[in-house]
């Protein structure tokens, strides 16, 4: 079975720095991916290369048998690769409800569509889908709040909400829990696995290694730009080149 | 009975606008005149609204179409017919095309950029119109209506003009005074009607959201291109048919209606009354052409009558120190008044009224009053 996200030979360079070198990843149908890995060391730069904010220097992204380099964002969403991002992208000025909305209706109406004779009063599917979604993520109280007011963390779970509307075949998280509260963040770990069992598969960066090992599948570690290692939980947390790298002085933090 | 209900809140403004010819009798400004200037910078600003106030992209181009407008409705009279419905129609569709040229152009930036674009575009439709596209817009005199004009369709119907100058009518009803007023208060109705659906609408809602984070607007998986080009293309139609209004309560169009001056009235217009806000914009439409017809025409003797009440002392005193605020000083008042506004209420004229309004009902809350006014 081919993977349904292929990352090959992928290359940043940002001025002189080497933001990504050579690097190659798979994720397979289903599972949960952690990347994990230094500040600074691309991690971040790895997935907008995936999703089109940037464009990789050499090397291809193939998801679902589609190179996606060069595609405009709003067609990589709609092939089913939606991300999360690491500081939150919300619509501030709109309420919680709107803003899950949105993203639904993207699933439904594609690229563009021009309705403005349709009551968006009779959305109620729509509107069903969105608020279950932020039940999902227990915002469903505050669905009439203004998201611009809210909690970073609760900016974060809503984003997740509105990832998660859109079903995507693959989802990309930036830090999902960066910036929560130690309840909140059990709590989207928790999500997180529900999600994992309905069979998404998901990319996960993530500092924090308790919600790494207790999520991820497979796990590949990238350190000034390249993958170091990539290998299941155990392997990673016994393989002294990741120690050296990056858990030895997380453990210490 | 809530204002989420379009017909509620149809009905209540059809009553307002309709019944304007009373309401504003006692400030003085119920004249034909005037009434129609309200309702046709109504529908410009309301049109003009959907761009700025949903998208948040500020063109500074929109007099451009209220000039094509303008001139594709007295051609209308010229080479059709004086029959109004021919030439709205037509100065609403023709503005459309040309929005859609510009707006394609402009959309290529946003922010400052695009408003600089918009600006360009329409300084140079208005330099063309006073050089190259003389034979189109008759240059400095303005384009006028012959008695010698075609009018096929007027022609074919055995409608000759007795003496003098055509006039404009609605199948014989003249489009002048108070009729005049009508027909451009029942398309405003229903252009309010078409803003009131859009602001409702997930189209609407999609707008309010490119406003609000464009870059999220693409990874959420919209085009914004189109959204945007259409928002402006449906903002230079409604400036169209503000401009074609102009030319069927006064048949003429001169170039003066593209400057730069009367694309930045229109922002003014709806900063001053709330920019995305479903009214705000129709009220700072009232506000300035208050202004600009009523105040800008006070002078001194007549504030004097104003003040006889008072002590003959303090009202020649009061005279000299308001005297600047009217006549020629209109301006100055309005100026001032924006900025009052602009500093204290961004939110514009609307922002003032749901304070107030939020603090009359948390009043009357702790009175213990339970009235489910809303
Ligand atoms: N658009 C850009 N222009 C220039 N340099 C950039 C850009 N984006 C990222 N970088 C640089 O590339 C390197 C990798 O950044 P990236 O954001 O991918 O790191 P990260 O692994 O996500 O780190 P963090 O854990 O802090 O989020 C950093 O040195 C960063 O400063
Ligand atoms: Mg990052």
């Amino acid at each position: 079975m081919s993977p349904i996200l292929d990352i090959d030979n992928v290359s940043k360079t940002f001025g002189g720095l080497h933001a990504l070198s050579d690097v190659n990843l798979k994720v397979e149908e289903g599972e949960t991916h952690a990347i994990i890995g230094p500040n600074g060391a691309g991690k971040s730069t790895l997935l907008n290369c995936c999703i089109g904010r940037l464009e990789p220097d050499t090397g291809s992204v193939t998801f679902n048998g589609r190179n996606m380099v060069g595609m405009e964002p709003w067609d990589i969403n709609h092939a089913g690769m939606v991300r999360v991002f690491q500081t939150p992208e919300i619509f501030p000025d709109l309420n919680l409800l709107e803003n899950v909305m949105i993203p639904a209706l993207a699933k439904r109406d594609g690229t563009f569509r021009f309705n403005p004779f349709r009551s968006l009063a009779r959305e109620t599917e729509i509107r069903d889908r969105a608020m279950s979604a932020l039940a999902d993520v227990s915002l469903d109280r505050f669905w009439n709040h203004h998201a611009g007011s809210i909690s970073r963390g609760d900016k974060r779970r809503l984003e997740l909400a509105m990832g998660l509307v859109q079903e995507p075949k693959l989802l990309l998280l930036d830090e999902p829990t960066a910036g929560m509260a130690r309840l909140d963040t059990n709590r989207t770990i928790d999500l997180l696995k529900q999600i994992k069992e309905s069979g998404m598969t998901k990319v996960i960066i993530e500092h924090d290694m308790h919600v790494v090992f207790s999520l991820a599948d497979r796990i590949s570690v990238l350190a000034q730009g390249r993958i170091i290692a990539s290998g299941t939980p155990d392997e990673i947390r016994n393989s002294p080149k990741v120690k050296e790298a990056y858990l030895g002085e997380s453990e210490d933090e | 009975m809530s204002l989420k209900n379009n017909l509620v809140v149809m009905l209540l403004f059809s009553a307002i606008v309709l019944s304007a010819p009373w309401w504003l009798a006692p400030i003085g400004a119920n004249y034909p005149d005037l009434l129609q200037k309200f309702a046709i910078f109504g529908l410009f600003a309301i049109g003009f609204n959907i761009l700025f106030g949903l998208t948040g992209y500020l063109s500074f181009g929109h007099a451009a179409f209220l000039g094509v407008g303008s001139y594709t409705a007295v051609w209308s009279f010229k080479l059709l017919t004086m029959n109004v419905i021919p030439a709205v129609i037509l100065g609403t569709l023709v503005s459309g095309v040309f929005a859609l040229l510009i707006g394609w152009l402009s959309l290529r930036r946003s922010g400052i950029y695009f408003s600089i674009l918009t600006l360009a575009f329409a300084q140079m439709s208005y330099s063309l119109a006073y050089s190259v596209l003389t034979p189109i817009t008759n240059g400095e005199t303005g384009l006028q209506l012959s008695q010698q004009d075609p009018r096929v369709l007027d022609a074919m119907a055995g409608i000759v003009p007795t003496e003098g100058l055509p006039t404009t009518n609605l199948f014989g009803m003249p489009m002048s005074g108070y009729s005049g007023f009508y027909f451009c208060a029942v398309l405003l109705i229903i252009g309010f009607w078409v803003t009131l659906k859009i602001f409702r609408s997930p189209y609407g809602l999609k707008l309010t959201a490119i406003k609000s984070n464009t870059m999220r607007m693409k990874y959420t998986g919209f085009n914004t291109r189109p959204y945007l080009l259409s928002a402006f293309v449906i903002s230079g139609m409604f400036a169209g048919l503000a401009g074609s209004l102009m030319a069927v309560t006064d048949p003429l169009a001169g170039a003066e209606r593209m400057q730069w001056t009367a694309s930045g009235e229109v922002v003014l217009m709806t900063i001053l009354g709330g920019a995305g806000t479903l009214i705000g914009p129709l009220l700072g439409v009232g506000i300035i052409k208050y202004f600009e017809n009523i105040f800008s025409a006070l002078n001194d003797s007549a504030l004097r009558a104003a003040y006889d009440f008072l002590p003959a002392g303090l009202a020649d005193f009061l005279t000299t120190v308001t005297s600047p605020f009217v006549g020629e000083g209109w301006h100055l008042t309005l100026g001032l008044l924006f900025m009052l506004v602009v500093i204290f209420l961004p939110g514009g004229v609307m922002q003032g009224i749901s304070l107030i309004s939020r603090f009359l009902r948390r009043r009357l809350g702790m009175a213990g009053e339970s009235g489910g006014a809303s």
